[in-house]
């Protein structure tokens, strides 16, 4: 299957209802008139594009169907596409650089958005491609986080690095990379404990473990994803602030996209604080991650 | 941040309204702009905002104006009193009447912290004295029953389980008579995160509710959702008719407005707040704290009242007149000090007041600073504080000595006060009704 149709597949719940809307909008309004604007506007705020967005998005489109004279709803459909792909434009698509090694990466994000998962993920596509994969058990807080990640790593068949609940994260990944260069590892991929954005101390604690690995293994490549819910709203802005600050984010991996919420949130995200997104999950298996790619992912939400 | 603009926009919105005795449909209008964007802002679905708008607009315009409050003002209160209701009007509580063991059910979409909250309510339940039983139903996540069986552990309470071989219906059959021996006389399951659109694991649910006849079906929602929520709530409400939710990740700096989402295409009350990793940080929901959060007014209402009450309306008119007639003195400064007192110091007005909470700095708001106004203010001659213009340089030195100060510090209460008098001048075409009720020296 095609990145396309694996993404349509996965979007098709969410494709469904907002093409459904943006159908139904388009059909009882043969028209362009201000009701079929502000009908669109619905249709975007309810996707969590958010207010501004929404309102950017809205006025270019605005001015676009006003220059152009545009008098065909499906026009303003199409336009509306491309406005909203602009906004995901400026970073261009890539996914995993299976090649690139030794690389190190580290996923980041609050509690619960999928970060263990997307780790398991990654371990599979990695070790497809041949790679030697190494698992750091880096969370230690949650009560059988480690047990979790040690089932991904069986399930990807690679190994894992380990301490007992509660101790210190960092001392994990001081470990993990000793172990990797150790075993010669081409690609040390990194879980941490879920933490709110606006806990300072947590905060900290993720600087510290960046620390370490530029410390331990400075002449390997960095990556640091940090993972959104696409069911997540307005406070993934404040969360993409508030990682950013403490942690060198070189993307983006959007979760759970096979539900019904749209992740319109991440087009602020991308649009304004220059993170990109790199890839999408589809699914609780392992199998399920792809590479996002702004225009696909456009083009999957209203095809 | 969003979060200042209401305010100030609300703040600026109520000023302009001073001063008239009914509320227009043109008021309401702007206001509801307002109010518009901060739900929206805070991840209210938007179709709820839209009903909320509508439903308020019809109650605000033509009120009659409480004597006591502008226009403004009473506009915040409907909005607050609307928002309060449709959230609930009070905590409610667990049903759990029936003949034990009462069975909990916990549901929610993957992540949306089912399992912790499964742990906190057992121990919020084991602190009343009952005997709580948990149960790990959810076998598809990696680890989850062991995650359970920590928590367990941690909070002495025993957990069910059959590994993750079993079928979730008949674990939660087997857990009740394990339930009936053990003397639990309740049962939480914890089940597996699903997505409301997957036919076969929301059947599930439904089974295991038919085998277990659950008192309470928890549905468990993450506080950031955004407008999805509301999908979300519908579908399991339909599929489970469940008796209340959760609210999750409260402590994150979410607006929350999922909390009213969920409330609006439910009915279905908030029962519970989640606002930490620890087992203990699991609270009782109260729904006018999350109004409040919702809109991200602060406690404008609480400072509406506060004020209310400790300003002696005859003074501040008094006060008022004098201002037109440019006779504010630094007697009326002073006054003006005592009341802020009154109302329990500058720094807790301040931390009343939207987007200010966390923003100032302590030195900014010193009270220390206050108190040395007033003894300055004490340790001039009455003719001094009708006419600071008098306070050549060795009075402000003997002020200074009195009050226990340096000249350094009289200049700056001179100051300041001119600063003020002159804001007031600014201010006069403004308002003319009730100057002083929410104007402070600051
Ligand atoms: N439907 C769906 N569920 C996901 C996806 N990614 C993760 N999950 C689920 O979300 C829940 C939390 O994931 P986990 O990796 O433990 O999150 P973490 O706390 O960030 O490590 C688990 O139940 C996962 O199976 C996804 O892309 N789609
Ligand atoms: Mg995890």
């Amino acid at each position: 299957m095609s990145f396309f149709d694996k993404l349509k597949s996965g979007l098709k719940k969410t494709k469904e209802s907002f093409m459904g809307k943006i159908d139904a909008v388009l059909a009882s309004f043969g028209k362009v008139d201000e009701e079929l604007f502000e009908s669109l506007e619905d249709v975007l705020i309810s996707s969590d594009f958010g207010v501004p967005t929404t309102e950017r998005i809205m006025d270019s489109l605005r001015e676009r169907v006003k220059a152009d004279r545009v008098t065909d709803a499906e026009v303003v459909k199409a336009y509306l596409q491309e406005e909203i792909a602009k906004l995901l434009e400026g970073e261009s698509a890539k996914g995993l650089d299976l090649d690139a090694t030794p690389v190190v990466i580290t996923v980041i994000g609050v509690n619960g958005v999928g970060k263990t998962t997307s780790v398991g993920k990654m371990a599979h596509l990695y070790k497809k491609s041949g790679k030697k994969v190494l698992l750091a058990a880096g969370d230690t807080f949650r009560a059988a986080a480690i047990d979790q990640l040690v089932i991904w790593a069986k399930r990807a068949d690679v190994d894992i690095i380990k301490q007992k609940e509660g101790s210190d994260p960092s001392s994990v990944l001081f470990d993990a990379c000793q172990a990797a260069i150790a075993r010669n590892v081409d690609v040390l991929i990194c879980d941490t404990a879920g933490r709110l954005h606006n806990k300072k101390n947590l905060m900290d604690e993720l600087a510290k473990m960046a620390r370490v690995v530029e410390k331990e293994m400075p002449h390997a490549r960095k990556e640091v994803f940090l993972v959104l819910d696409s069911t997540t709203g307005q406070n993934a802005v404040n969360q993409a602030k508030a990682f950013k600050d403490v942690a060198n984010i070189t993307g983006i991996i959007l979760t759970k996209l096979d539900g019904t919420s749209k992740g319109g949130i991440i087009v602020s995200i991308c649009a304004d604080l220059g993170i990109p997104v790199r890839l999408v999950g589809v699914g609780e298996g392992i199998h399920d991650l792809q590479t996002f790619n702004a225009k696909d992912y456009v083009k999957a939400l209203f095809e | 941040m969003a979060f200042e603009s209401l305010s100030e926009k609300l703040q600026k919105t109520i000023k302009k309204l001073r001063g008239q005795t009914r509320v227009t449909e043109k008021d309401v209008k702007s206001f509801m702009r307002e109010i518009r964007l901060a739900l929206l802002e805070a991840d209210v679905n938007y179709k709820v905002v839209k009903d909320f708008i509508a439903n308020v607009s019809e109650k605000a315009v033509g009120q009659e104006v409480i004597q006591s409050l502008s226009p403004g003002q009473q506009i915040v209160k409907i909005i607050n009193d609307e928002l309060t209701e449709l959230l609930g009007s009070k905590e409610s509580i667990l049903d759990l009447s029936k003949t034990p063991p009462n069975v909990i059910i916990l549901c929610g979409l993957q992540g949306s912290g089912k399992t912790t909250a499964s742990g906190k309510l057992a121990l919020h339940l084991k602190k009343q004295g009952k005997n709580p039983l948990l149960v790990a139903c959810d076998l598809y996540r990696p680890a989850a029953v062991k995650q359970l069986e920590v928590l367990g552990g941690q909070i002495g309470v025993n957990v069910y389980q059959e590994g993750t071989d079993a079928n979730p219906v008949n674990i939660a059959k087997n857990a009740l008579k394990q339930a009936l021996r053990g003397l639990n006389d309740i049962v939480i399951i914890d089940t597996a995160g699903r997505l409301q659109i997957d036919e076969e694991l929301m059947v599930e649910l439904e089974e295991i509710k038919k085998a277990t006849n659950p008192s309470e079906i928890l549905l468990v929602v993450d506080a950031m959702t955004g407008q999805d929520a509301a999908n979300v709530a519908k579908t399991f409400n339909d599929r489970l008719d469940i008796t209340g939710i959760i609210l999750s990740k409260l402590d994150s700096d979410t607006r929350g407005g999922a909390a009213l989402s969920v409330k609006a295409v439910t009915s279905k009350p908030v029962k519970f707040s989640s606002v930490g990793e620890k087992m203990n940080d699991f609270e009782i929901f109260y729904p006018d704290r999350m109004a409040d959060r919702i809109l991200g007014m602060g406690d404008v209402l609480t400072l509406i009242d506060k004020a209310m009450e400790a300003i002696d309306l005859e003074k501040a008119e008094e006060l008022e007149k004098k201002m037109r007639k440019q006779q504010f003195t630094l007697d009326d400064f002073l006054e003006q000090m005592q009341q802020v007192k009154k109302m329990g110091g500058i720094s807790s007005i301040l931390g009343l007041l939207p987007g200010v909470a966390g923003k100032i700095n302590e030195e900014d708001i010193d009270e220390k600073k206050l108190v040395k106004t007033e003894a300055i203010i004490r340790s001039m001659t009455l003719k001094e504080r009708r006419d600071p213009s008098i306070l050549n340089a060795s009075r402000r030195k003997r002020i200074a000595q009195g009050s226990g100060t340096t000249v350094q510090d009289v200049n700056r209460v001179i100051k300041d006060f001119e600063n003020i008098k002159r804001m007031m001048k600014m201010m006069q075409g403004a308002g003319k009704k009730g100057f002083g009720k929410m104007r402070l020296p600051f």
